[in-house]
């Protein structure tokens, strides 16, 4: 067994184990904490796959800032978890039935000839040289502009609706004017009485 | 086998060599701060422990060293002790791609930029387990502070990081240096001073330090994010941020000031002149502490939202237009690394 497949099984473990404990423990914030854990063992195996732009990517938008903003809603969930347990019984036949059928996808996939182990040999391992960034750049800006200007619109209007979605006007709310503020003067806010002092 | 295991020790004594020095500047950086505080307010600072106070860091540390580790009682007790360790491990990770002089770096990977800013974004997790797990009001309304902050700046940090990418041409922090040779005029301090500064700011920012220390805010939630902490589980904090505040200027001197290279053309280059630009950006955290009041909240995100992100938006335009019609003499020379 060579290092690299040593550590391919040592983060494969790592990522089982994060995975089943995202859906098995009961704190959110713990399963939140495990999903960190099994993102961050995924960008360990595509390192060792050499996709260092996407392993770090995967680190930097996943862990870096969504799992951030994740945490941030979790941990002011004040969830009770004994509600959500009673349930678990009536609905464990539909989540069988939901996980039988991902299975026999996955393997009907898996088996076929398309995707079969021997129709994928092991890349050649690239030099130092080659960069997988400036691959990646290049085939995305060259190859795929316009694949990738459509996603970046649908992106955008993703966001542009999400925030129209949740924005209520609340005409009470009061808001700050920064320029109003910087544009103050001593003049505005301060009067300079003179007045003759008291006989005592 | 033999082979892997060598490796296995060389890497490890260069990561005890660059690690140990580190951590003798953060104790030194510490003595610093007081000093140069207490010279900006007129007061001495510490000068009873060694000469000058010079033993004054070591002092400290013992009797951090000798404190009870109190664990509150109705705190999630493993993330309570792990927080501090998930503070520092990414401020001690990114240095492994910080070239010191010319081939002087741990790992000398193509995508060291990108490895950079994952690693500081990795830094926040520290600061919200902590304020969670404290089980306090004040520890958990300083994680809500520094989560919404550092998501907030690390957008216009990424953005400003854009701008050297186009410019040098290149996401390793080695060839970055490289292509600002050529003396003070090189360095990309001038072609990219917008985003320089937004990226040293925001980097004051990322790392919780005044006047974005909102996080801690002493005079409004105690002390924030560790306030129940005590002994060396704070000093772990401590050095977290310290470790930190030398990295971002660290990185400031290889992107923006040239590394190790020399300000002069005919001055030779050394590491000598990566610390002196290192300590003269170190001077700058400990002078805007000593200068600026702490920013109210929504000043901060005014800054990081309505500010900063639309000034590097406009500089990466910028850029893109002086690369591509070649203007000027610091967008031409990178013009053949497109091929």
């Amino acid at each position: 067994m060579s290092f690299e497949l040593f550590l391919f099984y040592v983060f494969a473990a790592i990522t089982v184990f994060g995975a089943a404990r995202v859906i098995t423990v009961s704190n959110p914030v713990f399963a939140a904490m495990f999903l960190v854990l099994t993102f961050f063992s995924t960008a360990c195996i595509w390192m060792l796959l050499e996709a260092e732009f996407l392993a770090i990517t995967l680190v930097l938008v996943y862990v870096g800032a969504v799992m951030v903003l994740f945490l941030f809603v979790v941990m002011m969930l004040d969830v009770n978890v004994e509600p959500l347990r009673e349930g678990f019984v009536k609905y464990l036949p539909w989540g069988a039935a939901v996980g039988l059928l991902m299975f026999i996808e996955m393997s009907f996939l898996l088996t076929q000839r398309y995707f079969k182990a021997e129709n994928f040999p092991i890349p050649a391992p690239s030099g130092p040289e080659y960069s997988n960034t400036k691959a990646l750049g290049k085939l995305l800006y060259d190859e795929y502009l316009f694949q990738f200007e459509v996603a970046a619109v649908i992106l955008l209007v993703a966001i542009v609706a999400a925030i129209a979605l949740t924005m209520r006007r609340r005409p009470d709310t009061k808001y700050q004017k920064p320029h109003q503020q910087v544009d103050v003067k001593k003049s505005d806010r301060l009067r300079v009485v003179q007045m003759p002092s008291e006989k005592r | 086998m033999l082979d892997a295991l060598l490796l296995l020790i060389t890497t490890t004594l260069k990561i005890v060599a660059i690690i140990l020095p580190l951590l003798i500047s953060v104790a030194y950086l510490t003595l610093a701060e007081r000093k140069v505080i207490g010279s900006m307010q007129v007061r001495v600072g510490p000068n009873r422990v060694g000469w000058k106070g010079l033993g004054q860091p070591f002092a400290d540390l013992f009797k951090l060293l000798t404190k009870e580790v109190i664990v509150p009682t109705n705190s999630s007790r493993f993330l309570f002790l792990v927080a501090p360790v998930l503070s520092l491990a990414p401020a001690f990770a990114a240095w492994a791609v910080v070239p010191f002089t010319d081939g002087l770096v741990l790992a000398d990977i193509n995508a060291g930029l990108l490895y950079v800013l994952a690693m500081t974004s990795i830094g926040v997790y520290g600061v919200i387990i902590a304020g969670w797990a404290s089980n306090s009001k004040y520890a958990f309304l300083g994680a809500m502070r520094s989560a919404a902050q550092i998501v907030a700046y690390e957008i216009a940090m990424g953005f400003a990081l854009i701008g050297v990418l186009m410019v040098a041409g290149s996401l390793n922090l080695g060839e970055i240096v490289r292509a600002q040779e050529g003396g003070f005029f090189s360095w990309f301090l001038i072609p990219l001073f917008p985003l320089a500064v937004v990226y040293f700011i925001s980097g004051v920012a990322e790392t919780n330090r005044a006047p974005f220390d909102v996080a801690e805010g002493e005079s409004e939630i105690v002390a924030g994010f560790h306030v129940d902490y005590s002994g060396m589980a704070f000093a772990v904090f401590f050095l977290a941020e310290y470790a930190n505040m030398i990295m971002i200027s660290v990185l400031a001197v290889v992107m923006f000031l040239g590394g190790w290279l020399s300000p002069i053309g005919f001055i030779p280059d050394g590491i000598h002149w990566f610390f002196i630009k290192t300590a003269v950006m170190l001077f700058f955290f400990l002078w805007f502490r000593a200068t600026f009041p702490r920013y109210r909240y929504d000043q901060i995100m005014r800054l990081g939202w309505k500010v900063f992100i639309p000034v590097t938006i406009v500089w990466i335009a910028v850029v893109g237009f002086a690369i591509y019609f070649d203007i000027g003499p610091w967008f031409d020379i990178r013009s053949g690394v497109t091929g």
